[in-house]
């Protein structure tokens, strides 16, 4: 019983691991979408910001000065891609696209040029990471059975950047549902005409979720690079800002539902891990790969209508043109 | 996706696109610099290794196929009003398409083998891309994200086939056997050789000329045909395409088709003209660099085919550059197709808004 325990606790550790810098991006994405910016970028901006995190740890020797780059260089994408959306109404996927394929060039050339380790940054120290943090009573708590290990495994041990992902959910849930500038970017992202009427700026809302999305996707990336991993390679995404905007749309552009599909697809990733070659009860021995489309798959049948029905907001995808 | 311009046909179509590209050039060249090298000399290392001799040449050309059906793929789906990022799964499944024909009816002789094999790449490419233009049409899903996920299943499905399924009995590398050479479409080079031009050992073949026969076809179908017609019309307004009897559903269910088709045929310069078997992730990117080499190219075959040499060139040339110049790793070709398509898509308002506002100065003035 107590080994089964035990698994079921890894299992769970390793969920919230993976499901952190789903979090940080799938929050980023409500927050531009709800603001009707279709944000395709998550993934090159979390990039930059793991790129970012990386080069300014490396050299500085401080996860701290890291974490404050990789948001700087995030939130410059972000202001280049409302540059490009909200200023010149350019079109939001295809500037998307293009942010993500020019960090994915990007990173690795700078990485090479300055590193000289063929696209790649280590981290010279652990100074230049964000430790496990040991939650006061850790140590003892495994004596008390059941929650005792719960407590030790899968609560307590983890870094500053997973609580802090923890925290994040109901801040953005409170500021998109209770504060009047979450009411606002709401309302922009169903009718910018009625908020362009009411007196209030489209753009600068925009320009605000836009920028709001860009430090998520930062704390994502650094997450990725001096947190999780210690330094950058290249596409250390590897598709996790698709993931999290795939689970932004199961969860139908809704704060809780989404983070519980980033769960979701962070469990199935994490039980993937574990299961390989293993058969499971009726199915049989279920291919890695079939684990790893699943999240898509669930997605395109959400977006099918065949479970259930995700509405965007209304004015997704359109730049806002003022009346003359 | 198009909107009526106000600009004279030589800038919206040679001046706007040079603008566009001098930027993405000049940012570029402020790459390179950074990293400390003279962008200069790079860039004639660049064209050096693009077009310097003629086994650059042939890879240039070889490349400059793959962005031709790629680009090609993206535009037709523009002219319906739609943005096809799934270009990268619909080439991979055209890979399983013509490996499947070439695994299995590979010893017929060359004039069925071949045009069965091209056919098998269409068809799956097309196929993939049916179920987002089908999704869109009869239940409203946006193309753009349905095709990012179509995307990721097929790595996934062809990950497991390959590794498997089809993988070459005995074997551990991921990778199919080789195709009986009935099957492989014949290079370019003993052609080139008997005018006079030595490829090397380029991979380039007779897929190019498949290119620019879908550069034709793309043409005519597009401007001269009537479904090319409601296609248009569908791209500029759904509304208006009722209007006028045309149902914009089944319009866009053809174009995402065809579109697919044209990614599938990515695999047959790849798979068929090159590798000779199948190999994971073959598609290397190509798909996304199709929405550069449109964007570019104005989505028309002329544009497109300028495009899609000027990426094969950079291709190359990267290469070839990320030799001559260590310190410049071949990432920094991504960089610039990025860029390209940051400025030729994105921001192409920069400069269409004061090229507009100093045309219609002029013509006042006049």
């Amino acid at each position: 019983m107590d080994a089964i325990w035990l698994q079921t606790l890894l299992l769970a550790d390793s969920t919230v691991r993976l499901a952190t810098p789903l979090v940080f991006c799938a929050l980023a994405g409500l927050l531009s979408e709800r603001a009707g910016v279709v944000n395709i970028a998550l993934e090159g901006k979390m990039l930059g910001g793991a790129f970012a995190a990386a080069a300014a740890a490396a050299v500085t020797g401080s996860a701290w000065i890291g974490l404050l780059a990789a948001c700087t260089f995030a939130c410059a994408l972000a202001l280049l891609h409302g540059f490009a959306t909200i200023t010149h109404r350019g079109e939001q996927v295809v500037s998307g696209v293009a942010i993500n394929i020019v960090v994915a060039g990007l990173g690795p050339t700078l990485a090479d040029a300055w590193f000289g380790q063929a696209g790649r940054i280590p981290l010279p120290g652990s100074d230049a990471r964000f430790a496990p943090i040991e939650l006061p009573g850790a140590g003892g708590a495994p004596a008390i059975p059941v929650l005792g290990p719960l407590y030790a495994e899968v609560v307590s041990g983890h870094n500053l950047l997973v609580y802090l992902a923890v925290a994040a959910v109901p801040t953005v849930a409170w500021i998109l549902a209770k504060t009047r500038f979450g009411l606002r970017l709401r309302a922009v992202g169903e009718s910018p005409e009625a908020v362009d009427t009411a007196g209030i700026g489209v753009e600068a809302l925009r320009y605000a979720a836009l920028l709001s999305a860009g430090l998520l996707c930062g704390l994502a990336g650094a997450y990725l690079s001096i947190a999780q991993n210690a330094g950058f390679i290249r596409d250390m995404t590897a598709g996790k800002g698709f993931l999290a905007l795939a689970a932004l749309i199961f969860g139908k552009w809704r704060p809780v539902p989404a983070v519980l599909a980033c769960l979701l697809f962070a469990f199935a990733d994490a039980a993937q891990v574990r299961l390989q070659g293993t058969p499971l009860p009726f199915v049989g021995t279920v291919p890695t790969q079939a684990i790893q489309a699943l999240p898509y798959l669930l997605t395109l049948l959400l977006l099918a209508g065949f479970v259930g029905r995700a509405v965007a907001p209304r004015a997704l995808g359109r730049p806002y043109v003022k009346d003359r | 996706m198009g909107c009526a311009s106000r600009l004279p046909a030589w800038v919206e179509l040679a001046l706007l696109p040079a603008l566009n590209l001098a930027i993405a050039a000049l940012i570029a060249g402020l790459v390179v610099v950074l990293i400390g090298e003279d962008p200069l000399e790079a860039v004639g290392l660049l064209v050096y290794g693009a077009f310097g001799y003629g086994e650059a040449i042939g890879y240039t050309l070889f490349y400059t196929t793959n962005f031709l059906f790629t680009g090609l793929a993206v535009a037709l789906a523009f002219h319906a009003g739609h943005f096809n990022i799934g270009g990268e799964g619909q080439a991979y499944l055209g890979g399983l398409g013509a490996t499947l024909v070439a695994l299995h009816w590979g010893q017929l002789p060359s004039p069925i083998s071949i045009p069965l094999a091209v056919a098998g790449a269409a068809l799956f490419g097309g196929a993939w891309a049916f179920v987002p233009g089908w999704l869109y049409a009869r239940r409203g899903s946006h193309v753009v994200i349905t095709t990012i996920m179509m995307n990721f299943v097929a790595a996934a499905l062809m990950t497991y086939l390959v590794v498997n399924v089809l993988i070459k009995p005995g074997q551990q590398i991921p990778e199919t056997d080789i195709f009986a050479p009935t099957v492989w479409v014949p290079p370019l080079a003993p052609l080139s050789a008997s005018l006079g031009l030595d490829l090397g050992r380029a991979p380039v073949n007779h897929s190019l000329f498949l290119a620019l026969v879908c550069c034709l076809a793309f043409w005519a179908f597009v401007w001269r045909s009537r479904f090319g017609y409601e296609l248009r019309v569908v791209g500029k307004s759904e509304a208006a395409a009722i209007y006028a009897g045309i149902a914009p559903g089944r319009v866009t269910i053809v174009a995402m088709t065809l579109s697919g088709a044209l990614a599938g045929l990515l695999a047959v310069n790849e798979i068929l003209g090159s590798q000779h078997r199948l190999v994971l992730g073959f598609t290397g990117g190509y798909g996304f660099v199709g929405i550069a080499v449109a964007l570019m190219g104005r989505n028309h075959p002329v544009g497109i085919v300028l495009a899609a040499l000027l990426f094969g060139a950079l291709y190359q040339g990267g290469s070839e550059l990320a030799f001559d110049m260590p310190e410049i790793s071949r990432d920094m070709v991504v960089v610039i197709q990025g860029l390209v398509i940051l400025f030729a898509g994105a921001l192409e308002h920069l400069f269409r808004a004061p090229l507009e506002n100093l045309v219609s100065r002029l013509q006042v003035a006049r």
